[in-house]
């Protein structure tokens, strides 16, 4: 157990908008330490944004506790719980330049201080040429950092992102992740981002929380909940997976796909996941099983086959140059042990 | 979004909107209240006497309007939109310059022009050798000379819902149509017109309202309606429960069109978004474009250029200066009641607004839409409805004040402008609402809650941020209601304080005492500050 209180913890939160539907989030526990990154992913409509927003404040939760660093703030107002937020369309207030935007949260400091604090930040997020900028002349990217100085101004130990990187294009976006990583890193805040994208959850974070109707499935580093997920939809979700059933004899199960190496001990009736990149392809007649080849995407460095084999239906993801044709046949084996769904 | 809560300035704002929501509420309900409590063989006798031809008269007269202000704004709408002919940039924005006048100032405009001595009459009578009595010519002061005038003069209200509703409705149906083998007239008639009738109907029903409410102009022509049935019975005949139980019959007739109206606005909503590409504008050239061109310019000479013209030329021979001490003293009274009713109304407005971006609930756009209400409510309606339970009070309490301390309050409310500026507050409130959600579409619900989570409370935000980026619309609403307040008549001239004149009512006064010359003058202050509204309208149709 951790000595010091964690800087969130959210026990038994739960929202819900119509008394009809399902609760938005329900019975959600969340903990987070200070200056740690959590990702906070799942498909749309999970309720990721709803428990970002009940933690700042925006929405008041049906259920629960929110506590900052050991303080109760379930009822406070956003305006008094000090936690930054990152909105997806920025929200940047069009009527005032970008220095005012990042100086917004700074009121009633003195005012050289608090034109340092903003001249500051916007040297460390390299817009310190575009002060006197108005939002509209921005590019996205641009925009972008600016909400991040925003937020991080009034220098709260929390900031909450919600998919701060869907308005970027493709090769903004892997660049930007790394360089507010290393702004928060610098900052020495915690941060909560929410976004549909796994690969941007792998790699931005230090923890991810994969949630699902309003709940979290599975919280871990990318490495534990990548390499062991919880459940099918824990790996479908992180990766894409192949999920196939089998009857476990300790360390190996029989599948339709031939026996398998398992990461666990087990016996009887189980659930296997199988990434994509453990399917290896050869030519037809080689490796511990065969399948036949029902489409292909070429992507360049890499392709995926959509693969049918002993009634399963596979996808495989191979090198760029691993060349079959649709329609043909092909062998296939398996690298590393399968994992083990608890949920199997 | 951002829940509510129940901080001490959020308890203020709630106390203030229920406030406001009574306030609008109360004309309303005290009219209806006096007039059921009121003695009915008041009643009986006006059912006996006046009442048939009111309802008869009301009847032609708002049917009249409506039908005539639909065809002239449906069909300049339509020649703006699906025709492009020399002149059609300029008359497409010269259309709405009717909205600067208010009507009563056409009729004295009009009756100058056509009157047995007006320059009309004078030059067909030089022209044609007739004596005097040779001849007939129309009365302008009748029914048909009051229809004439409020048709010229309302019909742009549905000339810019009806051009809204083509130009958001594009071209794709009504190319369709073409393609499906109907020529333009039947695809006007198929397709165009019935996607847009939901906002031709609304802009009808408006100008019916409008009609319903119109003082100055059906008393100056001595047309018996509604309207002067209450001013009558209320001055002449100091009949308080007969002018209450008319109030009520007007009341139930506006709010019924109002009903109607908001039916129409809510259908026209789901006609949509604009799809797909604008309707390509068919050139017309040589006659059919000129024919085109003076379609569309002739509402704008009658229901602007001609009388604006001629109320130049009375107003030059007038004795009556606009400079002088008295006039200015007119000026004075106009501009602080319009300032003090402007700023209110647009307070209220933000009040009302903010309250319920802050928490959208049922109970909170309900509020808006009671408050929107007095917007239904004629002049003379809010007029009676303040002034019987007020004047009741004042009574009361002066009483009372006598009975225990010997000292008279007088008319502590009634005596006062403040009663007749929340008069104008009760009847302005919706277009500075309408102004408060214009300007509200530019903030984003992740901007409230930005600069929430950035350290500032509701009211922070609204002074810093809502406030700030809606201020251009927030000014063009106060404008509006500024500029209404100065045109208004009934409720003004029922309930100013003694010797508390403005320029509308000292309009009316020399009307009355066939003043022309002289009532031109104030009528023309009041049209060039009419106009002010109406440059910043046209602008935007110049832009869109």
């Amino acid at each position: 157990m951790d000595i010091e209180a964690p800087l969130l913890s959210v026990r038994g939160l739960g929202r819900r908008f119509d008394a009809a539907e399902l609760p938005a989030v329900a019975d959600l526990d969340l903990d987070l330490r200070s200056g740690e990154i959590l990702a906070l992913v799942g498909p749309s409509g999970c309720g990721k944004t709803t428990t970002l927003r009940l933690i700042a404040g925006f929405i008041r939760p049906d259920a629960g506790e929110i506590r900052l660093a050991g303080t109760d703030v379930t009822g406070l107002p956003p305006e008094r719980r000090r936690i930054g937020f990152v909105f997806q369309d920025y929200a940047l207030f069009p009527h005032l330049s970008v220095a005012q935007n990042v100086g917004f949260g700074l009121p009633r400091r003195p005012r050289a201080a608090a034109a340092a604090r903003v001249a500051d930040l916007l040297a460390s997020v390299g817009l310190a040429e575009l002060a006197a900028r108005m939002p509209h002349q921005l590019s996205g990217g641009q925009q972008q950092r600016v909400a991040l100085a925003r937020a991080l101004a009034p220098a709260p130990g929390l900031v909450l992102m919600d998919e701060p990187f869907s308005n970027l294009d493709a090769a903004r976006r892997v660049e930007t992740r790394q360089e507010v990583r290393g702004l928060l890193k610098a900052a020495g805040a915690a941060a909560i981002v929410v976004t549909h994208d796994q690969e941007e959850a792998l790699a931005l974070a230090d923890r991810i929380a994969v949630m699902q109707s309003g709940r979290i499935l599975q919280c871990g580093t990318p490495q534990e909940v990548y390499r062991g997920p919880a459940s099918e939809n824990v790996a479908r979700f992180l990766g894409g997976s192949n999920v196939i059933e089998g009857e476990a004899t300790g360390e190996t199960a029989m599948t339709p796909l031939g026996p398998l190496r398992i990461d666990r001990t087990a016996y009887g009736r189980v659930r296997l996941s199988i990434r994509p990149e453990q399917i290896v392809l050869t030519p037809a007649g080689t490796g511990t099983t065969q399948g036949e080849i029902l489409g292909r995407e070429f992507r360049g460095h890499d392709q995926v086959y959509w693969i049918q084999a002993e009634g399963a239906n596979l996808v495989a993801l191979t090198h760029g140059s691993a060349d079959y044709t649709a329609g043909g046949r092909v062998g296939l084996s398996m690298t590393e042990p399968a994992i083990l769904l608890a949920d199997g | 979004m951002v829940d509510r809560d129940t901080s001490l300035p959020q308890r203020a704002l709630a106390l203030s909107v229920a406030l406001l929501v009574v306030l609008v509420g109360l004309p309303m309900a005290a009219t209806t209240l006096a007039a059921i409590t009121g003695d009915l063989s008041t009643l009986n006798h006006l059912w006996e006497t006046v009442l048939p031809r009111y309802l008869r008269v009301t009847a032609v007269l708002v049917v009249s309007v409506a039908a005539i202000a639909a065809v002239i704004g449906t069909a300049t709408a339509w020649l703006v939109s699906a025709y492009d002919f020399r002149g059609r940039r300029l008359v497409e924005v010269a259309l709405v310059l009717p909205l600067a006048f208010p009507a009563y100032v056409l009729a004295y405009a009009y009756t100058d022009l056509l009157d047995h001595p007006g320059p009309v009459q004078t030059a067909l009578r030089a022209a044609t050798g007739w004596g005097p009595r040779d001849y007939w010519f129309p009365e302008i002061r009748s029914t048909g000379g009051a229809i004439f005038v409020l048709s010229v003069v309302l019909y742009p209200y549905v000339y810019l819902l009806a051009r809204a509703a083509f130009a958001r409705q594009g071209g794709s149906t009504f190319l369709a149509a073409r393609g499906l083998g109907l020529g333009p007239w039947a695809a006007f008639r198929r397709v165009s017109l019935p996607t847009a009738r939901p906002a031709i109907a609304a802009g009808t029903l408006l100008v019916g309202m409008e009609t319903l409410a119109d003082f100055g102009t059906v008393s100056y022509f001595g047309v018996q309606t509604f309207a002067t049935g209450i001013y009558q019975s209320w001055f002449s005949l100091a009949d308080r429960s007969g002018a209450a139980q008319l109030a009520l019959g007007l009341l139930a007739m506006t709010l019924a069109l109002n009903a109607l109206e908001r039916r129409s606005r809510h259908a026209g909503r789901d006609v949509g978004e604009r799809t797909g590409e604008p309707l390509p504008p068919v050139r017309l050239t040589g006659s059919r474009g000129a024919a085109a061109l003076c379609a569309c310019a002739l509402p704008v000479l009658l229901g602007a250029v001609i009388p604006a013209l001629h109320l130049v030329r009375m107003a030059g021979g007038a004795e009556q200066s606009l400079f002088s001490e008295r006039y200015l003293g007119f000026l004075a009274n106009s501009l602080t009641l319009a300032s003090i009713a402007a700023g209110l109304t647009l307070a209220a407005a933000i009040c009302l607004g903010y309250y319920r971006r802050l928490a959208p609930s049922a109970p909170r756009r309900r509020a808006i839409d009671i408050a929107r209400l007095g917007y239904a409510v004629p002049g003379t309606v809010i007029a009676v409805g303040l002034l019987v339970p007020f004047a009741a009070f004042d009574n009361a309490l002066d009483a009372a004040m006598r009975a225990w301390f010997g000292i008279s309050t007088g008319l502590l409310v009634t005596g006062t402008i403040w009663l007749l500026v929340a008069a104008y507050v009760i009847r302005f409130l919706a277009a500075a609402i309408g102004a408060f959600e214009t300007g509200e579409i530019r903030v984003t619900e992740n901007i409230d809650a930005a600069a929430r989570s950035l350290g500032h409370g509701p009211l922070g935000a609204l002074w810093h941020v809502h406030l700030p980026l809606m201020a251009p619309g927030l000014a063009s609403g106060a404008l509006i209601v500024f500029v209404e307040v100065m045109k208004e008549l009934p409720a003004t001239l029922i309930m100013r304080p003694f010797d508390f004149d403005t320029l509308a009512v000292q309009a009316h006064r020399l009307a009355a005492d066939e003043r022309l010359d002289g009532a031109a003058v104030p009528s023309l202050a009041i049209a060039a500050l009419g106009v002010l509204p109406v440059i910043l309208l046209m602008a935007r149709l110049r832009r869109s």
